[in-house]
């Protein structure tokens, strides 16, 4: 028995006892762990997608369950692209995106300059400053609904305070001028926070021996700011961008508690908007044509943004 | 520009990644911009084609 060559008594034992007998290869096991989570992937993202570009096609309404749906073809997608009022939902959104992505970059990236800096009390003033970004968007709605009182309300009253006129003539969440700025005014104050803790970890990554050696070079501060803190910061900055641009696209919440969407349609986002037309109109098809729609814009916008992200952190 | 061109041609990653992403952001300009609802109209389908051109050339050499 001990002369049998090892080889021969492997290709002598029948595949399914040595199959028991080597157990599960490497692969098997990898895709005992993985298919969870690739089935997982499929159930609650990708089907659901597929499902919805089929409902786009189609004059589906789910309140109605018992109708025969009908291919309607491109109509749904016709429909919303030639309506005025959603593409003044597009406009509405558009302002909101960028101001509340402009204010929220540029006092977050300056209030984490400021905590970057060694004081006294800066872990407490970081702990305040963060506060905001604890509460949830209904507190926050509801609060600021309260601050905007045109009677009663604090920033009524701080604005009357500083520019003379009364603090009953003007309403932040009742006038259709300002109710666009009423709802960018909360959300900045709400999010700069975490633009500003993301600006903070870029700005704490530079090490400390590039100022040494700029300032041995005689660098002015200014000159440091330019060529080494923003090239250096620049990465964070546009993670925070890209971060609260989906976020912000999708705003609904806050927005909803603060006017719902009101005066008029001027504040009405396409979140809130859209969730009309499937949960209030019952009209599936239609909506689910306005989210693929709304999806491909971001999901492009995404792509491209984090090509030009990719590009910055190479350099 | 010769490079570019030449690139589009040879099928390059680069050249036609850009061309993707000037038809995106074109997309989506013309779809919040205020002046005119034919803009707002067109620009689903240069969105989508600037992302499904994105998508494919993705998968080009560099």
């Amino acid at each position: 028995m001990n002369n049998i060559p090892i080889e021969k008594i492997a290709k002598a034992t029948p595949d399914s006892v040595a199959r028991h007998i080597r157990g599960l290869s490497d692969r098997s096991i990898a895709w005992i762990f993985v298919a969870p989570t690739i089935f997982l992937l499929l159930a609650i993202n990708i089907f659901p997608l597929i499902w919805t570009v089929w409902l786009s096609f189609t004059n589906s309404r789910v309140n109605r369950p018992n109708r025969a749906v009908e291919w309607v073809g491109l109509r749904n997608y016709e429909r919303i692209l030639t309506d005025s009022d959603i593409w003044h939902t597009m406009q509405a959104t558009a302002h909101f995106l960028i101001w509340t992505i402009v204010l929220q970059v540029l006092i977050g990236f300056m209030l984490a300059f400021l905590i970057n800096k060694k004081f006294r009390g800066n872990d407490l003033w970081t702990t305040i400053i963060v506060f905001p970004m604890m509460l949830s968007p209904a507190v926050v709605g509801n609060f600021w609904t309260f601050l905007y009182q045109p009677q009663i309300g604090l920033f009524n009253y701080v604005i009357a305070f500083f520019s003379g006129a009364d603090s009953a003539s003007f309403s932040m969440i009742g006038d259709v001028d300002l109710a666009p700025w009423a709802i960018i005014i909360a959300d900045t104050w709400m999010w700069t926070p975490f633009v500003m803790l993301i600006c903070l970890a870029g700005l704490r990554s530079i090490p400390n021996s590039i100022y040494e050696a700029a300032e041995c070079d005689r660098a002015s501060k200014w000159r440091q700011f330019w060529t080494i803190t923003i090239p250096m910061v620049l990465p964070f900055l546009m993670l925070a961008v890209l971060f609260r641009g989906i976020e912000n696209f999708k705003m609904f919440d806050l927005v909803v508690q603060l006017t719902g969407g009101g005066p008029g349609n001027t504040t009405t986002l396409t979140s809130i908007d859209l969730k009309r037309e499937a949960f209030e109109k019952w009209r599936t098809g239609y909506s689910s044509a306005y989210a693929v729609i709304l999806f491909v814009t971001v999901f492009g916008l995404a792509s491209i943004y984090v090509k030009a992200l990719n590009k910055v952190k190479e350099r | 520009m010769n490079d570019f061109i030449n690139g589009l041609f040879r099928l390059r990653r680069g050249p036609w990644e850009m061309v993707a992403s000037v038809l995106i952001a074109l997309g989506v300009i013309m779809l919040m911009q205020p002046v005119a609802i034919t803009l707002y109209t067109y620009s689903f389908i240069i969105t989508l084609t600037g992302t499904v051109m994105f998508i494919v050339v993705s998968h080009f050499p560099e």
